[in-house]
């Protein structure tokens, strides 16, 4: 007979856990990345939640096909005095200000700009969401937009990945000197306040951009250049990822395959690489997905303080920043980028989680802001 | 005991040291304008400008500058380079903002984190817990300034329901220091109820299956005791880790987003204006201040962690 | 006749799970009375803890389904509300088990957690919980007593914990204590000393003891009657001293093998099963164990049910085997080993 459901105590997480235990051997002999894909493939939702970000970044992709089949029009080019059949209507892109009489009080009266807001599709693929103060198409640089944010949020999520594994392999793979360098360096960055040490970086390298040229090693970037923002956020996050997969390989470093390899006489490169890395790679890949999110959101920030990326390219960040002066005219400009962030970075973060689950569910990677 | 505390001063001065170095470094390497020029003003001549360079020791080398803006800033004299004002005077003004924020949205953060993580946790694989797991996901998918330009121009100036940013002293007018902050604590708490109430329904779940909760239950306890005394107060204590460093960055101007947006004239929005202007002392001021407390509540929290986890308490 | 305290029937316990319906304990029945030790025998994932568990209704939740009956003093626990059944837990029948580290919680105090359990079934003071604390850390033999009583878990050595455990679970006085593994986490010297401990607090506190172990050596100690549990169901069950002398399941004949034995004349090989037990998912057809048993033959494509095949009408098995084929193959088995 069956009993009344208990709250809370048996979970499925339990059940499951049981049913491994008690059928425990059955399931030996796969490759854990193949166990991995076999539980993401059960999760629908992050299934739904890679493929929308996929589906963000090739809309993104196509910014400058989408500018001239579709807008008819580039990121830059104004479009103040023109008008827009939208419907049946003719409408202009900016009605220009000027004054009226208010034909009750017949008093005069200054009318506000007023910029075309959102038209769908009633314009024939133009103006579809609205435009800026200079007449030009919210979609089409909220697209522009998008590819920069993803650009630095990926690129530099990348750098930062690898950076930290890299640094987490020498510290904990060599201990010692090595190790307390490593860690006092991740302490500091730790310590700084991430936003502060982002800023200051970002503003300090826009203004004249990077220019370092030693005998060998030839640095020189613009102050517009996208990899600024990219090295800046990379940089501030290193340690988040590099203190915990450091503590993993102080315990791999004492597993017995790492000694058997030693043993072999394999040379430090080989067990970092061919030993310890693939077996922290799980980590590292959950990692990455949490911290394009995180990087996105950051760069976000940066750029909405003016630290980030830099005229002419427009980014979601800048284009909040430039829309919220004209919040109560035309709000679809900082309402519009906003969701393409939220959209995109809840995407990734459900993704990464489901990747969290699936590659070890008794895993605790995360992200701390 | 002592020797811990030792340890941690030491500790917290060199990383101190290395975080005002770095943020020296970044001027230096990164040249963004002559500060002697800053300085001079509108009518600067050359002899100006050189005994400016002289008087302030541009002109000597590099460590020497550096000492010098430490002694400046450990003894309250660094001035501005744009508009001579001391920095020291500018936090301080800037303190009571930044407190009462950061004050504020702990205690709502906390308290709603906390509140979240418990109903996700106990209605596990319910709707109830997809709804706030995807409110809790998209609450930290959020941009904070996005957040609060959003309820700023809602509910200040379309409906003009909350007054529209600025701060109040809570000695001027209590009732509108609560009024003018609630929109910023509730915009900056946002971000840190989602992740509290992540982790701690993460930890809860872990919990849940530990052998001791069994134990527990095979006591008789009622569940309720066994949430909170057994689930609970185990997966709490790295939450307190989680507070302390977050609490600390805010506190040390990382709301620098939040008092912007809401134009709070605090600590955080002072850097923010410092970067703009490319102003080294006050951001090196500000870095320092944020540093010391991420520094102090770190110790801080070691202290609280060990009273709370008597396994790791120094004997 | 000593007074019945459990009487399970037809206990059947299921989960759902992702990979399907996992049949954890399939048809086990038992008695137990007063004043007597149970063993429970089997291989990891036999479905011995679930059994334990489920008397307590600690198994239950939404993907947990159960029939049968749990007789406890009249009452079936299977059915009984949540409330009615943690007056039962810690008070009436306690549980103890197999990890004394993890098992404590780690954050409070031994003797607090021992108080815990006083103060959730009976109304004393706390200086009365506490003095009763520190008398039950005297009688599992815990040295100083009125100081250890404020130590942390993990001030503790594994015995200690163990001991400490078991405390927790006389706290009440109960007629059954249900030990799940309780040795295995420990050294062999500690081993013998806590079955010991448990033997003889089973008559100071006369209660009823239900032995969990996958280790047969442990259970010969003290079990007036053992029950060897395979993939969910009993496959054999006897009073102690039939077991050893006459086993009549295969898979009993392996678990004896893998004990070291010092009555026997020569030394014997030890010799293990083998293979893995079946998945709880898809089980085998027929009888549970042919897969892996080196007697199997024809007939066991069919279950055998569990029954009387020997003389003794209290010893159970389930085995096509005669009886005197299984007497043969043993002596052959064993004189094979020894000439080998």
């Amino acid at each position: 007979m069956a009993t009344e459901p208990a709250t809370t105590e048996f979970t499925l997480d339990t059940a499951q856990l049981l049913a491994e235990e008690e059928h425990g051997r059955s399931i030996v002999g796969r490759s854990p990345w193949y166990l991995a894909w076999r539980r993401l493939r059960r999760n629908k939702v992050a299934l739904t939640a890679f493929a929308l970000f996929v589906l963000v970044v090739a809309v993104s992709a196509a910014a400058p096909l989408y500018a001239d089949h579709v807008a008819h029009t580039t990121a830059s080019a104004n479009h103040p005095t023109e008008n827009v059949k939208v419907g049946s209507k003719i409408v202009p892109v900016i009605s220009q200000g000027g004054t009226y009489t208010d034909p009750k009080t017949h008093e005069l009266r200054v009318k506000p700009v007023n910029i075309i807001g959102p038209t769908w599709w009633h314009a024939g693929g133009k103006f579809v969401l609205g435009a800026d103060e200079n007449g030009r198409d919210n979609a089409v640089r909220l697209l522009y937009g998008g590819r920069n944010s993803l650009i630095v949020g990926v690129g530099s999520a990348f750098l930062c990945t690898l950076f930290a594994v890299i640094l987490a392999l020498i510290a904990g793979y060599y201990g010692g000197v090595a190790d307390w360098v490593i860690t006092r360096f991740f302490d500091l960055i730790w310590a700084f306040p991430v936003i502060l040490l982002a800023i200051a970086l970002g503003a300090a390298l826009s203004i004249n951009g990077l220019h370092w040229n030693l005998r060998l090693f030839h640095v020189n970037l613009e102050s517009g250049s996208l990899w600024i923002p990219t090295i800046v956020i990379s940089y501030v996050l290193i340690p988040y990822i590099g203190r915990p997969l450091r503590g993993q390989i102080l315990s791999l470093r004492e597993k017995e395959f790492v000694e058997a390899a030693v043993a072999q006489g394999a040379g430090p490169l080989r067990i970092m690489f061919g030993e310890i890395l693939p077996n922290i790679a799980s980590s590292a890949l959950v990692f990455f997905t949490l911290v394009v999110a995180n990087n996105i959101l950051l760069e976000a920030a940066l750029s909405f303080l003016g630290a980030g990326i830099q005229d002419p390219n427009p980014s979601w960040g800048k284009l909040i920043s430039e829309g919220q002066d004209r919040i109560l005219t035309a709000p679809w400009l900082t309402i519009t980028p906003g969701i393409a962030i939220v959209v995109t970075v809840v995407a990734l973060n459900i993704f990464g989680d489901g990747l969290r689950d699936a590659l070890d569910p008794r895993a605790k990677v995360r992200i701390e802001h | 005991m002592l020797a811990f505390v030792i340890r941690r001063l030491i500790g917290a001065i060199a990383v101190l040291i290395g975080v005002s170095f770095i943020v020296f470094l970044i001027f230096i390497v990164v040249p963004g304008g002559d500060p002697a020029t800053r300085l001079a003003g509108k009518n600067a001549n050359d002899q100006l400008i050189a005994n400016i360079k002289h008087n302030w020791g541009f002109d000597r080398p590099f460590y020497t500058q550096y000492g010098i803006m430490m002694k400046k800033a450990f003894t309250g004299k660094l001035v501005s380079y744009t508009n001579q004002t001391n920095v020291t005077t500018q936090i301080k003004e800037g303190l009571a903002a930044t407190f009462s924020l950061s004050i504020g949205a702990a205690i709502i953060w906390m308290a709603f984190g906390i509140l979240v993580g418990v109903i996700s946790a106990v209605k596990a694989g319910r709707w109830s817990d997809r709804v706030i797991t995807i409110v809790a996901l998209i609450g930290i998918s959020m941009p904070v300034f996005w957040l609060g330009i959003l309820t700023r121009y809602f509910f200040a100036e379309k409906h003009t329901w909350f007054p529209d940013g600025e701060y109040v002293g809570l000695t001027q007018n209590p009732f509108q220091w609560f009024w003018h902050l609630l929109l910023p604590w509730l915009v900056l708490a946002v971000l840190f109820i989602g992740v509290y109430g992540r982790v701690l329904r993460g930890n809860m779940l872990d919990a849940i299956n530990e052998d001791y909760v069994r134990t527990a239950r095979a006591k008789g306890l009622d569940p309720r005791r066994v949430l909170i005394k057994h689930v609970l107060r185990n997966s709490l204590i790295p939450i307190v880790t989680l507070f302390g460093l977050d609490f600390a960055a805010v506190l040390g101007g990382g709301a620098i987003l939040t008092e912007t947006v809401f134009d709070l004239h605090g600590v955080g929005q002072y850097a923010a204006q410092s970067i703009g202007a490319f102003d080294l002392p006050p951001i090196m001021g500000v870095t320092l201040f944020g540093a010391f407390f991420i520094v102090l509540f770190s110790a801080i929290v070691d202290f609280i962690y060990a009273f709370l986890d008597p396994r790791i308490r120094p004997a | 006749m000593a007074e019945r305290l459990l009487d399970v029937k037809g206990l059947k316990v299921r989960f759902a799970t992702e990979d399907g319906i996992v049949n954890a304990v399939d048809g086990v029945d038992f008695e137990l009375d007063r004043g007597r030790v149970l063993g429970i025998v089997g291989e990891s994932g036999c479905g011995k803890s679930v059994t334990a568990m489920t008397i307590l209704g600690l198994t239950r939740g939404a993907n947990a389904r159960f029939e049968g009956e749990v007789d406890y003093k009249g009452r079936n626990l299977l059915t009984l509300s949540e409330e009615a059944l943690r007056d039962v837990r810690g008070n009436e029948i306690a549980m103890i088990f197999q990890d004394p580290m993890s098992s404590l919680n780690p954050v409070y105090r031994v003797g607090a957690q021992i108080v815990e359990a006083i103060a959730t079934h009976e109304n004393v003071s706390k200086e009365v919980a506490k003095r009763r604390a520190i008398d039950l850390l005297r009688q599992v033999g815990i040295p100083r007593p009125e100081t250890r009583v404020d130590d942390y878990p993990h001030q503790f050595s594994g015995g200690m914990r163990q001991r400490a455990m078991i405390a927790m679970g006389l706290a009440n006085n109960p007629d059954v204590l249900i030990a799940d593994e309780p040795t295995t986490a420990l050294d062999v010297t500690i081993q013998a000393q806590i079955i010991e401990l448990i033997d003889k607090l089973k008559d100071d506190f006369n209660s009823a003891v239900i032995l969990i172990t996958h280790d047969l050596g442990v259970v010969a100690e003290i079990a007036d009657e053992i029950v060897v549990m395979y993939a969910g169901r009993v496959v054999e069950r006897a009073k102690k001293r039939e077991l050893f002398y006459d086993p009549q399941m295969p898979y009993t004949w392996g678990l004896l093998g893998s004990i070291p034995r010092l009555d026997r004349p020569k030394p014997e090989r030890l010799h293990s099963i083998t293979g893995a037990p079946p998945s709880l998912i898809n089980l085998p057809r027929g009888c549970k164990f042919r897969p892996r048993c080196p007697h199997a033959f024809e007939k066991c494509i069919d279950e055998p049910r569990l029954e009387s095949r020997v003389e003794d009408p209290t010893h159970l098995d389930r085995c096509w085997l005669t009886v005197e084929e299984k007497r043969d193959v043993r002596e052959r088995t064993i004189e094979g080993e020894l000439v080998a």
